[in-house]
């Protein structure tokens, strides 16, 4: 068995940690002045953890305990309009429960940042991973970072406050449920004084002061309109074009704070999506989330029996990276997309993303999709290499073009 | 977090530690840094296999080892239940992140689990089974290509006083006859994991029933 | 060869002895009865059944003897403490198999 890949080597910090631990500690040296959430698997220990350092005086913040996730959200939205740093975090039938604070959040720009324990969604009842929680709130007009490891979950906490705050757009940081919420491996906690120099601290773009009296969030209707001040303003959808504008501009952002954080942290993330072995390959594998990982396992197996496979391992998925993915899969003839994901009556959402962005490109690959991994089914890498090798078979048979996804699972 | 510790805090050694010290200079040298491990534990619930999981890891992770990843069996565990977790350690950083298939280590805390097809199940040719039994290898009758280690923990831990809620905890102590096995990690290197995951009052005592556990080891190894 | 077979589009089942698997195997301590302080038995009607009420299970007969189906008992000793007789006392497996027979 192929176990390791000598690219991401890291230097060793000496400690270990889950991913629920990680994600407190970034929450932790992000200084976030509220949180608010609402316990549930597994999710828990992230919020358990906050509370005990806010207990115990190490995290100088407002814990306010909620009674859903509605409101876990609303008082985190709340507070920031009043120019704290807010933070929540939740996972599946909770991220459904706040799916309407989420539109408010995003609406009023507001730079809130959420942890989503990535879970599987009833019914039936399921507490395991897989990513349909978080795709379901795609549309919500919140940027949507997916990480492989618990390095990457600290580290994308630190960077997504940096990254709301600068395009006052919402930040989703998600990680896998159990595959990395509950296994621990080694991650380099970054320390506190090179965190406050990487993350200045929080400036609202408006702050409700009853010094400065304002309106927030007023019905507000299809046309602009002249305000009591004799100002042409935005109607609805002119702040829809904004926020639109702002996802599209993020990328920018993105990868600007993923540099810094590089040159600070030794890790840099100046990129949309991780890049493994693309140079040469004309098969790409598709993942996201600890999948890419798996993945890259999968693609060495490939290559030590002769094909030429990299793995293309989506980091952000909103604003999702059109043209880098174009860039990146300019040499492939075929891409094999794994989602743990589906948007019922069509495909996995990363397969559509992936698709939508090859049309009217030079890239003519053959796109497969594979549905993986939903409800916590444990997803080998030697099922990749059997779903790759299924996909260049069918190709070579003359089978371009494929309606539906195909699943791995037992039916 | 008991694992955020920055400082490892000097080391008062009373008379139940000077054999795990003995031991920790006796095996400086004779550690076996072979390319991987793939540890699957099984206990019952509330036995602690997950907490050995992790110690393993973090104590491989201190030894040198680029790559360890610790992760229980995912789902609902109950007490008494049995349960299941992995410890994967490596030279380089693991990017396997599904579940244990072919373990080259199967470790059982609970010797009543062995009676379970499922307890020795992959375990690879020339792998280790070890279980924690008052009996010799040799009289646990089981078939298969794999060495066996077996070690009275539950004893060691009841003569130490090392038991919970009425129950004598053997997660730690078991850890002994891993490290007499297997020679993957130091006993240096679990001291530094016991003192980062423990409070002071309990390190002594888990030190202590490692050590112990530790020597009364029996192995049987195949030919 | 699939699991179509089972012409469910939903995740249903029946409530059925064994639905959560064979309990008894999470047991760490087991109930052991002294016939001669069980009420029932020692006035021979029935009375009392407190064990067979409490038992969350469901793993005790409403009979004389009572009678504990051991492949579910989990071992919980709920029976134990609610016997106003104290004819059940929980053994540890351990004990109950000296020197390590299992």
């Amino acid at each position: 068995m192929i176990f390791v890949s000598k690219k991401i080597a890291k230097k060793a910090s000496g400690w270990i940690l889950d991913g629920n631990h990680a994600a407190a500690q970034g929450i932790k040296l992000s200084r976030v002045q509220v949180i608010a959430a609402y316990p549930i698997t597994p999710q828990s220990p992230v919020t358990e953890t906050l509370s005990e350092f806010v207990e115990r005086g190490e995290l100088d913040a407002e814990y306010i305990a909620v009674e859903s996730e509605h409101s876990a959200l609303a008082v985190c939205t709340s507070a920031s309009i009043v120019g704290a740093r807010t933070f929540t975090a939740t996972s599946a039938h909770g991220l459904a429960y706040m799916h309407e604070m989420l539109h408010w959040a995003a609406g009023s720009r507001l730079p809130v940042v959420l942890v989503c324990v990535n879970r599987a969604m009833g019914a039936p009842w399921n507490v395991l991973n897989d990513q349909q929680d978080s795709i379901s709130q795609r549309d919500t007009g919140w940027i949507q970072i997916y990480t492989r490891n618990n390095q990457e979950i600290i580290d994308s906490i630190i960077q997504a406050y940096k990254i709301a705050e600068s395009v006052y757009v919402p930040v989703m940081v998600c990680y896998d449920g159990y595959v990395l919420s509950h296994t621990e491996m080694p991650v380099d906690v970054p320390a506190q004084k090179d965190v406050d120099r990487f993350l200045p601290p929080y400036r609202p773009h408006t702050i409700l002061d009853p010094a400065n009296p304002k309106n927030y969030n007023l019905v507000t209707l299809a046309n602009p309109r002249v305000n009591a001040e004799g100002v042409l303003c935005h109607g609805y959808m002119e702040l829809r074009y904004l926020l639109q504008e702002a996802l599209q501009n993020s990328r920018e952002t993105i990868i600007r704070v993923g540099q810094e954080f590089g040159e600070l942290f030794g890790r840099s993330y100046a990129n949309m999506f991780w890049e493994n072995r693309l140079d040469d390959a004309d098969v790409v594998i598709v993942a996201m989330g600890s999948l890419a990982m798996e993945a890259i396992v999968a693609a060495d197996m490939l290559r030590e029996a002769g094909h030429k496979v990299g793995v293309l391992g989506l980091r952000v998925f909103r604003p999702f990276p059109k043209a880098d993915v174009i860039k990146a899969l300019k040499k492939s003839r075929l891409v094999v997309v794994f989602d743990k994901n589906i948007s019922y009556g069509l495909e996995g959402a990363t397969c559509s993303e992936i698709k939508s962005a090859l049309y009217g490109s030079s890239v003519s690959a053959v796109v497969r999709n594979f549905i993986v991994g939903l409800g916590g089914r444990d997803v080998k890498a030697r099922e990749l290499v059997d779903a790759v090798n299924k996909s260049l078979l069918s190709v070579k048979e003359g089978d371009l073009n494929k309606e539906y996804p195909e699943w791995i699972c037992d039916i | 977090m008991q694992l955020m510790v920055d400082t490892i805090e000097p080391v008062a050694f009373g008379t139940r530690n000077d054999s795990f010290l003995r031991l920790a200079e006796s095996q400086k040298y004779h550690l076996c840094m072979q390319d991987y491990y793939e540890i699957r534990w099984h206990g019952r619930g509330g036995q602690g296999a997950i907490t050995a999981a992790k110690i393993l890891a973090q104590a491989a992770y201190l030894e040198g080892y680029q790559g360890v990843t610790a992760a229980p069996s995912f789902g609902a565990e109950r007490r008494g239940a049995p349960v299941s977790a992995s410890t994967r350690i490596s030279p380089q950083t693991v990017m396997v992140v599904s579940q244990v298939e072919d373990p080259n280590v199967v470790v059982v805390l609970d010797h009543t689990l062995l009676k379970y097809e499922e307890i020795t199940s992959g375990l690879v040719r020339g792998g280790w089974l070890i279980v924690n039994s008052w009996r010799h290898p040799k009289e646990l009758d089981l078939g298969g290509d794999f060495n066996i280690a077996t070690a009275d923990a539950t004893r060691v831990c009841s003569s130490l006083g090392l038991i919970v809620a009425g129950l004598t905890v053997v997660n730690t102590a078991i850890l002994g006859a891993f490290i007499r096995a297997t020679k993957a990690v130091g006993m240096a290197s679990i001291e530094k994991a016991i003192r980062a995951r423990f409070p002071n009052r309990e390190v002594d005592i888990n030190l202590a029933a490692i050590a112990q556990t530790y020597e009364i080891t029996k192995l049987e190894k195949i030919r | 060869m699939g699991t179509r077979d089972c012409q469910h589009i939903c995740g249903e089942s029946s409530p059925a002895v064994g639905e959560a698997g064979k309990t008894g195997e999470w047991r760490d301590s087991f109930p052991v009865i002294d016939q001669e302080k069980c009420l029932p038995v020692r006035q021979n009607k029935p009375s009392c059944f407190l064990c067979w009420l409490y038992c969350p299970d469901a793993v005790i007969s409403r009979t004389i003897p009572i009678k504990i189906n051991m492949e579910y008992c989990k071992g919980c000793g709920i029976c134990a403490q609610v016997c106003p007789a104290h004819a059940i006392t929980m053994v540890h497996e351990e004990e109950f198999c000296p020197n390590g027979t299992d």
